[in-house]
């Protein structure tokens, strides 16, 4: 077994573990936090089914930046699309029999890919050329979009330019879900890729990348507006009652 | 008060962004308050020895029992989709004023000590150690933050600058460097009863003139009545009903629709106060406070209904947190808020905005009107930020922008709304909101007025109005003084009970029509 092979089964191991524990913290954190007061940014839905649709539509359309500017919604939705649609492609690596969901959109995300590195692109310029966005930026957020655009273009390369074994690459993953540790090819663009891809996972949990947990538990979208008609009282401010 | 002299800001002929000033508004700081403002609200006088790490021991205090304040620190992407939306932003061009810069300069602090990047790479995240200049920068920029919530419509996690900007000032507080002007009238509240601390003889003199007044006018025997246990009705109002203009014709205009109504009202000494301005300083204990003397009152004077005057943050409070408070609203399984629910009537909503009960009266064509009473005005509306994006009326969501609009165009025949852009969910702040309206702050009033006050200019010039009617007494009080920096008169600003009052016949009224009004009222 070659000494990339150990490292990197190594490296995906750390970031995974390092992953889902951090997030299983970070969403643990939000989830027992109390929210004391009402506060959704109204005008509301005044049931939870409400609460349900606008969260869907902020999650899934980005209504809210929808309303604000629409080079960053036009951007940002291409890239968070694409982003989804790139993933669930990603599937076909872990998947013995490839869901037929995941054999559909096979063509999709290809494109995909083009497009969420266009979107990173267009976000990244408007970070440097818009006077404010650039005033409220800072080296971390230049890097993320950096990194994100390094993933996506080293995958283009694989896909469009210098293939790699993906059947090779597949019995690796397969293998490491496994523990059966199977050789990883060695080319400089999947070594990139896979580099980079361990890197966003173990940054995930301690950036900014907080916001895709965290958008479901914004107080201000989460909430049913019905304070009038339900008594709304947390834990510690139930005390005060006393 | 010798303020440095400043230019009011040149309407622009389309909403445009301002290019970026640094530090344009750096020296604007309201006074900090006296050290027995401070302690009297269980705030220490004056800032303490080791208040960096009290500081940072209380932002953990707080990211532990406010979800919201503590997704808000972590999840922000800097898209740059709040920039451009704040009105101080546009007033004064100063970066710190954007939503997210604004939020900047606690998150960098919280990124110091409560994240892992923050404490290894501080350059990487733009992580800061809490400095005194860090301190003044908290004090000047929090306070030149309306907590209007226009941000948190844009942001595509809800980010609310308004929660930040509480917190900010909570934890301000809890190492003694608190604001005057919110904690010297938090402290009224609670001695006098009201924010203005107006005390009972002289509230008492204050409303008989006023129901004196609209007797003579009407020739009916109308009372504006004060502490009578087992009245239907608590009207819990901004005690600027009582004094300022054109606060006050909102009052009267009140009076004469309960009076129309034949419903049994009462004001209370006691509870003489909608304003709670404990939650612009975030403080839960003190707005706990203050809310149970409303509650106090309610019980003492056996009332059924509990119905909120024109405020938009006393509003917010009692829409969205007095039950939580206090109890006062419905479906509470508790000991504590059922006692007092189970003496109100739950017909009805409660609290109930008194633009709701109006509406509601009309719906049941119980009250009368001659709508050429307000034919000399044309009239648009103001939406105030906290009944716009913290609240609702009525059973639908929009209710709060729609209610108060049905019952203009129900008294007067002229109505025109501003731009789209500036009204409803989107409504600009008057510029005064949050704890700001204090001379000290003249500057940014001013300034943060720009955006309503062009789009108020834009339906003078094309449409011929001249009323804007609010429902909040710090718009209308705001308002009031800064319309003449832009040329438009004063009296522009109007209640909207005002324009009710005006177009309102009361029962029997103008039946002794052809007498003097002097005989009419005996
Ligand atoms: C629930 C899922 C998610 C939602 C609702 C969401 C939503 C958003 C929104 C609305 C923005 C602001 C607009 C923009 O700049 O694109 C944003 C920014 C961003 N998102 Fe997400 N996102 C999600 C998941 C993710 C994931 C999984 C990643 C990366 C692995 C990611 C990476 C980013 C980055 C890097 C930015 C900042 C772009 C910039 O620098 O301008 N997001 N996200
Ligand atoms: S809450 Fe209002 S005043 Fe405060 S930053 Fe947001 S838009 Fe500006
Ligand atoms: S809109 Fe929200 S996420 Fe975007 S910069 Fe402003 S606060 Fe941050």
């Amino acid at each position: 077994m070659s000494f990339l092979t150990v490292l990197y089964a190594l490296l995906f191991y750390t970031a995974t573990a390092l992953f889902i524990v951090g997030l299983a913290y970070k969403i643990r954190q939000y989830a027992t936090t109390p929210a004391p007061l009402k506060i959704p940014t109204t005008p509301a839905p005044t049931t939870t089914s409400g609460v349900v649709l606008r969260m869907a539509r902020e999650v899934v359309l980005f209504e809210s930046l929808f309303k604000s500017n629409k080079w960053i919604w036009i951007f940002g939705w291409m890239f968070h699309v694409s982003l989804a649609l790139v993933i669930l492609r990603h599937f076909r690596y872990f998947q013995e029999s490839v869901w037929p969901l995941i054999v559909f959109i096979q063509p999709f995300g290809m494109y995909a890919g083009f497009f969420m590195v266009l979107g990173l692109l267009g976000l990244w310029v408007r970070r440097i050329f818009v006077e404010r966005i650039r005033y409220i930026t800072s080296p971390s957020d230049h890097l993320m979009l950096a990194l994100l655009v390094g993933i996506g273009f080293s995958g283009l390369m694989m896909k469009f330019v210098e293939h790699t074994d993906i059947v090779a690459v597949k019995a690796f993953f397969l293998g490491l879900m496994r523990f059966d540790l199977q050789p990883l090819p060695t080319d400089a663009p999947l070594l990139i890729h896979l580099g980079l891809v361990a890197l966003l996972l173990i940054i995930f949990p301690f950036s900014k990348l907080l916001h895709a947990p965290g958008v479901f538990f914004s107080p201000t979208r989460n909430q049913v507006d019905n304070p009038r008609e339900r008594r709304h009282l947390a834990p510690w401010a139930a005390e005060l009652d006393k | 008060m010798a303020a440095a002299k400043f230019d009011t800001p040149n309407m622009r002929e389309y909403p445009s962004i301002p290019a970026l000033q640094p530090d344009a508004t750096a020296h604007l700081k309201s006074f900090p308050a006296a050290p027995d403002h401070n302690t009297f609200l269980g705030f220490p006088g004056e800032l303490v020895e080791n208040w960096q790490d009290k500081a940072i021991e209380k932002m953990g205090d707080l990211l532990g029992k406010y979800r919201g304040f503590r997704v808000f620190m972590d999840a922000c992407v800097k898209c740059g989709s709040c920039t451009d939306k704040c009105h101080y932003f546009q007033g004064t061009s100063d970066p710190k004023n954007m939503p997210v810069a604004r939020q900047d300069l606690l998150r960098s602090v919280y990124r110091r000590h409560f994240t892992l990047a923050g404490k290894y790479l501080p350059w990487l995240v733009g992580a800061r150690d809490l400095t005194r200049e860090v301190l003044d920068e908290w004090y000047n920029y929090f306070h030149q933050c309306s907590q209007c919530r226009r941000c948190s419509v844009f942001c595509p996690y809800g980010i609310d600058t308004a929660e930040v900007s509480m917190a900010a000032r909570e934890i301000m507080d809890s190492i003694g460097y608190g604001q005057k002007y919110c904690n010297e009238i938090l402290g009224k509240v609670q001695k006098v009863g009201n924010n203005l601390g107006l005390p009972g003889p002289a509230l008492e003199a204050t409303l008989e003139e006023f129901a004196e007044e609209i007797s003579d006018e009407t020739g009916c025997d109308v009372k504006i009545p004060l502490d009578v246990e087992g009245a239907d009705v608590l009207l819990i109002t901004p005690s600027a009903d009582f004094f300022a203009e054109p606060h006050i014709d909102g009052l009267m205009g009140y009076a004469k629709v309960f009076h129309a109504a034949g419903i049994s009202w009462t004001v209370s000494t006691y509870a003489s106060e909608a304003a709670n301005f404990s939650m612009f300083i975030g403080s839960y204990s003190n707005m706990k406070k203050v809310a149970e003397r409303i509650r106090k009152a309610a019980i003492d004077l056996k009332v059924k209904r509990i119905v909120v005057g024109e405020c938009g943050h006393a509003w917010r409070v009692a829409y969205s947190f007095w039950n939580t408070l206090t109890g006062v609203g419905s479906g509470a399984d508790d000991p504590y808020a059922q006692q007092l629910q189970k003496q109100l009537d739950h017909s009805y909503p409660i609290p109930q905005h008194i633009c709701e009960l109006t509406w509601d009266l009309i719906q049941q064509n119980k009250l009368t009107f001659d709508k050429s009473g307000n034919d000399h005005r044309t009239v648009t509306f103001h939406d105030s930020c906290n009944v716009a994006r913290a609240t609702r009326m009525g059973t639908e969501p929009g209710g709060q922008f729609d209610i108060p609009r049905n019952v203009i165009k129900a008294v007067c025949n002229n109505y025109v709304d501003m731009d789209p852009d500036t009204i409803r969910e989107v409504t600009y702040c008057c510029g005064g909101g949050g704890g700001l309206l204090t001379d000290d702050l003249m500057e940014l009033r001013v300034k943060g007025a720009l955006p309503r006050m062009e789009a108020l200019k834009r339906v003078i010039d094309e449409d011929k109005v001249n009323a804007m009617a609010a429902i909040c007494a710090i718009c209308k009080a705001q308002f009031a003084k800064v319309m003449p920096y832009y040329g438009i008169p004063m009296d522009t600003i109007v209640s909207l009970h005002q324009l009710v009052k005006d177009a309102i016949i009361l029962p029997g009224q103008g039946e002794e029509k052809a007498e003097p009004a002097a005989e009419a009222t005996e």
